[in-house]
């Protein structure tokens, strides 16, 4: 996966801003689009080179509809967060058996592993510790498996094959 | 009232009991790490409702649909940012020398450090002899 042309990381970054400016201001107004376009182009050449690495690639229809398929699996796992949380909150006897577990992933991508990460993070009684190349450092807060694939198989796996079609 | 207040105020009420949830964790955690975890989640869900929550209900009570992007945007910011936030609170606590709660079964992370420092030392252990090497020519 090498990097794309400067163009079209250019192009890229400039629609993702124009669309978070659409968002901010919330008007169709021709003056507000103008100056939104202009402040886009200058904020795009200044940060394209860190913004993204694969420019236009990324909007691939497959991705594209895999990552909407995502956001209400992701939210839906987060409200089953919740509810755990609140579980282990209000039980008198505070049902915990913390610990910290390792895994692996098999994303290879640095932007891939920010969202495995984030996602982690956010899911049932998870939380990220610390990412060393393929390696995660998750504190547990009920754990189930101590070894290193056990604990994939319960944390990372069901994120994986979302978000392998996603940044991979 | 119509529907949209009603969706609104209860995403917001919604919203709120998770707050309630979230200082409470704080409370009856006994540990950083324990802490943390409700700290986040719950704090994060809660404000995804009471933002999206404060947009629907706009609609309803003001009648204008510019609230809806704007408070989306907000979310969706909230939601990018709060879990980063967390892990660097989480491992800073860690390097500077948190203890677990004495509960906690297992500490992979310590172990992996531990393993990583007697690499590191048995290199430089192999590298000593060939700096000696290069002074003494």
């Amino acid at each position: 996966m090498g990097e794309a042309s400067r163009i079209s990381r250019y192009i890229y970054t400039v629609l993702i801003l124009f669309i978070i400016w659409l968002f901010l201001t919330s008007s169709l107004d021709p003056q507000e689009l103008t100056i939104g376009a202009i402040f886009s182009l200058v904020v795009g050449a200044l940060t394209y080179e860190v913004f993204t690495e694969r420019g236009l690639g990324n909007l691939n229809p497959k991705r594209v509809l895999y990552f909407i398929a995502y956001i209400p699996y992701f939210l839906w796992a987060m409200i089953m967060a919740n509810l755990d949380v609140a579980y282990r909150v209000l039980h008198p006897k505070r049902p915990i058996n913390p610990g910290i577990v390792e895994c692996k992933t098999t994303l290879t991508n640095n932007v891939g592993k920010l969202a495995l990460a984030n996602s982690i993070t956010l899911t049932p009684g998870t939380i990220t510790l610390d990412v060393k190349g393929d390696r995660y450092f998750i504190h547990w807060i009920d754990v189930k498996d101590k070894s290193v694939e056990g604990a994939s198989e319960n944390i990372t796996k069901p994120f994986e094959k979302f978000l392998k079609v996603i940044f991979e | 009232m119509s529907v949209a207040s009603i969706i609104g105020q209860a995403l917001v009420l919604f919203g709120t009991f998770f707050y309630v949830l979230s200082s409470l964790g704080l409370i009856r955690m006994p540990d950083v790490y324990n802490r943390m975890q409700t700290a986040t989640k719950s704090a994060t869900l809660g404000s995804l409702g009471v933002i999206i929550g404060t947009g629907i209900w706009a609609i309803g009570e003001v009648g204008s649909y510019s609230w809806i992007p704007k408070t989306l945007i907000i979310a969706v910011f909230l939601l990018l940012t709060n879990p980063i936030a967390a892990h660097a609170l989480i491992r800073a606590a860690y390097k500077s020398g948190v203890p677990l709660w004495e509960g906690s079964i297992v500490d992979r992370y310590k172990e992996a450090e531990s393993s990583l420092e007697r690499v590191e030392e048995i290199k430089e252990k192999l590298e000593e002899p060939s700096q000696e090497v290069e002074t003494n020519e």
